[in-house]
C-alpha cells in the first residue's frame, strides 16, 4: 500500500488505523491530488454546515468581572521618612494597603517593591554568578548600596551578618556606624537585617534604631525566639518598622503578630515574613501560606492585616541555581530564572516586597511588576500570528 | 461552585456502611471521593441497584468538577488537563498538572524535526525521586500548505505516541492533519469567531477536543464557546491569548484569574474548561535565542501560576525548562502532605559500623533530597534527622532551630553510638560555623561536609577513611 492509497482511504473512511501500516523506504507524498477533494466540497462534502442553529442564543452569559465583598483590608506601611517627617530619605516607599484580592476588584494600591541585598562583609560564599556582579565593591557596604540603587531599586536591605558571634562578632555600636554610612551613601529607605542570633539581635537593633532615629527603617527581624519586646520598644522609641519573621507556620505568624501588637507596636509599623522557600525547596508552602495570609486578612482576621516581605534571595541556595551541572544547561541563565521564578511565585501569591540579589533578575521582575501596575503600553503583537510566523 | 463537604456527598450514598469499597463507612468513602482516591464506580451497591439510580445521578452531578477534564492523546502518554475543583491549592489540592507542549512546524527540515521530536520525547529530569517530562508536540502550519502539514503529521504519528496539538486557523489544513492523526485524539487549535463553523465540523467528525480562541476578549470567548456547545462540541479548551509585555500582559493575567473565578466560584459553564497559554509568543518579540527563551520561561511561569492547564513552548533549553518543570512539580504537590519527616536516625544502603553519620534537617524536601542523593550515589550511611520544625538547614540555622544542643539531643536519643565504631559526625556545609559548638556538645569529631548533598560522594572519598 502506498501513501496515496492511505490518504485516499483517509478521506473515504470514517476511521483510520495508521499504526497497522508500515512504511518503508523514501516516502514521497502526493497529497496535492488528494487535496482537491478537501477543497471541492460539492464533489465530496467533507465539510458540512452545522446541523443546529449557528446563532448564539439571546441569553448568552455577559462577561463581567467577578467582584467580591471583603470585610478587611491590609494596613499600608511607610518605609523610610523624608525630612518633613524627621528622616533624611529623599522618597518613602509604601507597601500593602489592599482592600481587595485582585486589582480588577478595584482595591489595589501599591505595587510590590524590590530591595537589593547588601551585606556588611565580603560574601565569599556567593555563587560565581553573584560574585561577578558584586565582588568588586563588597568590602564596602556603602559602595555596595550605591551600586544597588544605581541598578534601580527603591529600597536596600543591609544585612549585618558580621555581627554574629560565630562570624566576626562585630559590636552593635560598630554595626550601627555601618548603618549610618549607608544612610549617608544612599537616599532610599533601608531594611536592616541582623544575623539571626537571638541573644545579639535585640542589642544590635537597639543601637541601630538609635543611630537611625526617625528614619522608619524596617528592622528585620523580630521572631518568637528572641526578646521581641525590646525590638518593639526601640521601634516605638526611635520610629521604625518591624518585620515579624516566622518559619512557614501560619499559627506562629498569628501569635507573633499578636504579641508584637500587644507590646504596643502600631499596626502600621508591622510587616510580616512567613519565610520564603526557594523554587524546588518549599516554595509551594510559601505560596499557599502567603495566599492564606492575604485572604484571611481581607476576610477580616485583624492580626494578619499587614504587608508581606519575602527573602527571594533564598533562591540562590538551591543547587539548581548555582551548581555547574552540564545536564541542567547553562548555569548563568538557570540561576537567574531560579530567582525570577521564586519572585514571580510570591508576587502571584500576594507578596508586597522582595529581597533579591541579581541585577538582571531584578530588572526582569521589575518590568513585569511595572506592566502589571502602571498600564504600560507594551509592543503590539498580533497574537494569532504565533501559529504561522515564528 | 463552593467546596464540597463529605456530608453533602454522604446524603447521596446508600448509607449502609457495607464496606464493599474497603472503607470503614459511607462517610469515609465520601471523603475519599473528594480526594479522588475512590471513584463513584467503587460503590458497587450504588452502581448496581436500581433504587439508587436517583442518588447516583445526583452524585455524578455534584462530583463533576467545575473545570471539565479534557484528554489529549491516547495510550501511555495520554495527558489529562483541567478537572480542577478549587481556585487555591490550599482549599484542597490541584489535580492535573499543566501539560507542557513543545512546537515544531512544517517549514522545518525533516532532519531537524526528527531531532527535535526525539528530544521532546526523551527529555527528562529527576527531582526528589520524580521524573519530570514534557507532555506533547504542537505541530504548526507555517507554510500554509496542506501537503506539507500532512507530511509532517504523518512523519510524527508513525514514530511517536506523544499527544499532539494541530495548529492552524485553516480548516482544510487541519483536516489533513486530523485525517491522519484523529485516532491519536489530538487537540485542535483553533476555532475563532471567523472559522468556528468549519472547525465545529472537524471536531465532531473526528471526535477531537478543540481550542476556542478569542485573544484578549472574554465576551467573545464566552460567545464562541456557546456556539461550539450549541452545535454539540463538548471538549473545549479556552484561549484568551498570550501577551508578553505591557498592558496586554497585565490584562491577560487579570482575564485568567477572572475566568477561573467565574468558572469555579460562580459556576459559569461557558468558562468551565481548561485554559491554554502560548508562552512561545515571546519569540515574536525577541530575536535573540537566549532572551527569547528567558522571556518565554517567565511568561510560562506566570501562566502556570494563573491557572493555565496547557502551555505551548518553543525552547528546549534545559536551563529554561528545569525551573518551569520544578515550579509545576511544586504547585501541583498535594498541600495536605506534611512539611516535615520524623526526627531520628535513618539507614541508607545497609550501613555498617564504619559507615559515616550525616546530619540533616527534618524538612521533608531537604530530607528527601539528601536521601535520594545518597541512594543514587550508593553510599551506605546513617542520616541523623534533626527536628528543625520542618525547616531547611539554611533557614533553620537563621531561626535558631538547628543548634548544637538539638543535634546532641537527637544523637543521644538515637543510640547511634552503639551501632558505630567511630566517633565522627558529618555536618552540612551550611552550618560550618556551628562545628565548634557541636564538637563541644557531643564530644565527637566534627567533619564539615559539602554545601550540597550532591557532593557527598566526592567528599567522602577524600575525607572518610574508616
Amino acid at each position: 500500500m502506498n501513501i496515496e492509497e492511505i490518504l485516499k482511504d483517509i478521506v473515504d473512511a470514517e476511521e483510520i488505523e495508521l499504526e497497522k501500516v508500515s512504511i518503508e523506504g523514501d516516502i514521497v507524498l502526493e497529497i496535492d491530488k488528494l487535496l482537491s477533494t478537501f477543497s471541492q466540497p460539492q464533489s465530496n462534502p467533507v465539510i458540512a454546515t452545522p446541523t443546529k442553529s449557528a446563532e448564539i442564543k439571546e441569553d448568552v452569559y455577559k462577561f463581567s468581572p467577578p467582584i467580591q465583598e471583603y470585610n478587611g483590608n491590609v494596613a499600608e506601611i511607610t518605609l523610610g521618612s523624608t525630612k518633613a517627617d524627621g528622616g533624611t530619605r529623599r522618597k518613602v516607599v509604601k507597601i500593602g494597603g489592599q482592600t481587595t484580592l485582585y486589582r480588577f476588584e478595584g482595591g489595589y494600591k501599591n505595587p510590590p517593591v524590590i530591595s537589593f541585598d547588601v551585606f556588611d562583609m565580603e560574601m565569599t560564599s556567593f555563587p560565581k554568578t553573584l560574585r561577578e556582579q558584586w565582588g568588586d565593591i563588597w568590602d564596602d557596604p556603602a559602595s555596595w548600596a550605591k551600586k544597588a540603587v544605581k541598578l534601580g531599586t527603591e529600597l536596600v536591605t543591609l544585612h549585618l551578618v558580621s555581627t554574629d558571634p560565630r562570624v566576626k562578632d562585630t559590636s552593635p555600636k560598630e554595626a550601627a556606624r555601618t548603618v549610618e554610612d549607608v544612610l549617608q551613601a544612599v537616599k532610599v529607605p533601608l531594611v536592616v537585617g541582623g544575623s539571626g542570633n537571638p541573644e545579639k539581635d535585640p542589642l544590635l537593633f537597639e543601637k541601630v534604631a538609635e543611630a537611625a532615629e526617625g528614619e522608619m527603617l524596617l528592622l528585620a527581624s523580630a521572631n518568637l525566639d528572641l526578646d521581641f519586646k525590646k525590638i518593639v520598644d526601640v521601634a516605638k522609641k526611635y520610629k521604625h518598622n518591624v518585620l515579624a519573621f516566622t518559619s512557614m507556620n501560619i499559627t506562629d505568624q498569628q501569635s507573633l503578630n499578636r504579641l508584637l501588637l500587644e507590646e504596643g507596636l502600631p499596626k502600621n509599623q508591622l510587616v510580616q515574613d512567613p519565610t520564603t522557600g526557594a523554587l524546588g525547596y518549599g516554595i509551594d508552602y510559601t505560596y499557599s501560606i502567603i495566599e492564606r495570609l492575604k485572604q484571611n486578612a481581607l476576610k477580616g482576621e485583624k492580626v494578619l492585616q499587614n504587608p508581606i516581605f519575602c527573602g527571594v534571595t533564598n533562591a540562590w541556595a538551591a543547587r539548581e541555581a548555582w551548581m555547574n551541572e552540564p545536564k541542567w544547561g547553562a548555569r548563568e541563565h538557570r540561576g537567574l530564572l531560579w530567582e525570577i521564578f521564586t519572585a514571580l511565585t510570591v508576587i502571584n501569591a500576594g507578596a508586597d516586597g522582595m529581597m533579591m540579589l541579581h541585577p538582571n533578575s531584578v530588572k526582569i521582575v521589575k518590568e513585569i511588576i511595572e506592566a502589571a501596575s502602571e498600564d504600560l503600553e507594551g509592543p503590539e503583537i498580533d497574537y494569532q500570528d504565533w501559529v504561522g510566523s515564528i | 461552585m463552593k467546596k464540597i463537604s463529605p456530608l453533602q456527598l454522604y446524603k447521596h450514598l446508600p448509607g449502609t456502611n457495607c464496606r464493599e469499597c474497603q472503607e470503614s463507612s459511607c462517610m469515609a468513602f465520601a471523603s475519599t471521593l473528594i480526594e479522588r482516591s475512590h471513584n463513584i464506580e467503587d460503590c458497587t451497591p450504588l452502581m448496581k441497584e436500581d433504587k439508587y439510580s436517583e442518588k447516583r445521578g445526583t452524585l455524578f452531578e455534584i462530583l463533576t468538577p467545575p473545570i471539565k477534564e479534557i484528554k489529549i492523546g491516547n495510550g501511555d502518554r495520554q495527558v489529562v488537563i483541567g478537572g480542577e475543583e478549587v481556585m487555591y491549592r490550599h482549599d484542597l489540592t490541584y489535580f492535573n498538572p499543566t501539560a507542557i507542549f513543545i512546537d515544531i512546524n512544517d517549514g522545518m527540515e525533516n532532519g531537524a524535526i526528527q531531532e527535535k521530536v526525539e528530544k521532546i520525547k526523551e527529555f527528562t529530569v529527576t527531582r526528589i525521586g520524580e521524573k519530570l517530562n514534557l507532555d506533547g508536540i504542537a505541530i504548526r502550519s507555517t507554510t500554509n500548505d496542506p501537503t506539507k502539514f500532512g507530511e509532517i503529521v504523518l512523519s510524527v504519528v508513525e514514530k511517536y505516541d506523544l499527544p499532539l496539538i494541530l495548529c492552524s486557523y485553516n480548516s482544510e489544513i487541519l483536516e489533513v492533519g486530523l485525517a491522519i492523526s484523529a485516532d491519536k485524539k489530538p487537540l485542535i487549535y483553533a476555532a475563532n469567531k471567523e472559522n468556528w463553523e468549519s472547525i465545529v465540523n472537524l471536531a465532531l467528525k473526528y471526535d477531537c477536543p478543540v481550542v476556542a480562541s478569542a485573544p484578549g476578549n472574554p465576551q467573545e470567548l464566552v460567545e464562541l464557546v456557546q456556539n461550539l456547545t450549541n452545535n454539540g462540541v463538548e471538549n473545549i479548551v479556552l484561549d484568551i491569548g498570550t501577551y508578553p509585555r505591557g498592558k496586554k500582559f497585565y490584562e491577560m493575567n487579570e482575564n485568567l484569574a477572572m475566568m477561573r473565578r467565574l468558572a469555579i466560584e460562580d459556576g459559569i459553564k461557558n468558562l468551565g474548561f481548561p485554559i491554554l497559554g502560548v508562552p512561545m509568543v515571546a519569540w515574536m518579540q525577541e530575536k535573540d535565542e537566549i532572551k527569547a527563551s528567558k522571556l518565554e520561561a517567565t511568561l510560562a511561569s506566570t501562566q502556570l501560576l494563573r491557572y493555565c492547564d496547557v502551555l505551548i513552548l518553543h525552547s528546549l533549553e534545559t536551563w529554561a525548562l528545569l525551573p518551569l518543570l520544578t515550579l509545576r512539580q511544586n504547585i501541583y504537590t498535594d498541600p495536605r502532605v506534611p512539611i516535615s519527616v520524623d526526627a531520628g536516625i535513618r539507614e541508607i544502603e545497609k550501613p555498617n559500623k564504619n559507615s559515616p553519620v550525616l546530619v540533616t534537617s527534618n524538612f521533608a524536601l531537604t530530607y528527601y533530597t539528601v536521601a535520594s542523593d545518597l541512594e543514587s550515589a550508593k553510599i551506605p550511611c546513617y542520616v541523623l534527622v534533626v527536628d528543625t520544625d520542618g525547616l531547611a538547614v539554611e533557614v533553620a540555622i537563621a531561626g535558631g532551630k538547628l543548634t548544637a544542643s538539638g543535634i546532641n539531643e537527637i544523637f543521644e536519643e538515637s543510640n547511634i553510638i552503639d551501632r558505630i565504631d567511630h566517633k565522627k559526625l558529618i555536618i552540612p556545609g551550611r552550618i560550618a560555623r556551628l562545628s565548634g559548638e557541636i564538637e563541644d556538645a557531643t564530644g565527637l569529631e566534627i567533619l564539615v561536609g559539602p554545601i550540597d548533598s550532591a557532593r557527598i560522594g566526592g567528599f567522602l572519598e577524600k575525607n572518610w577513611s574508616n
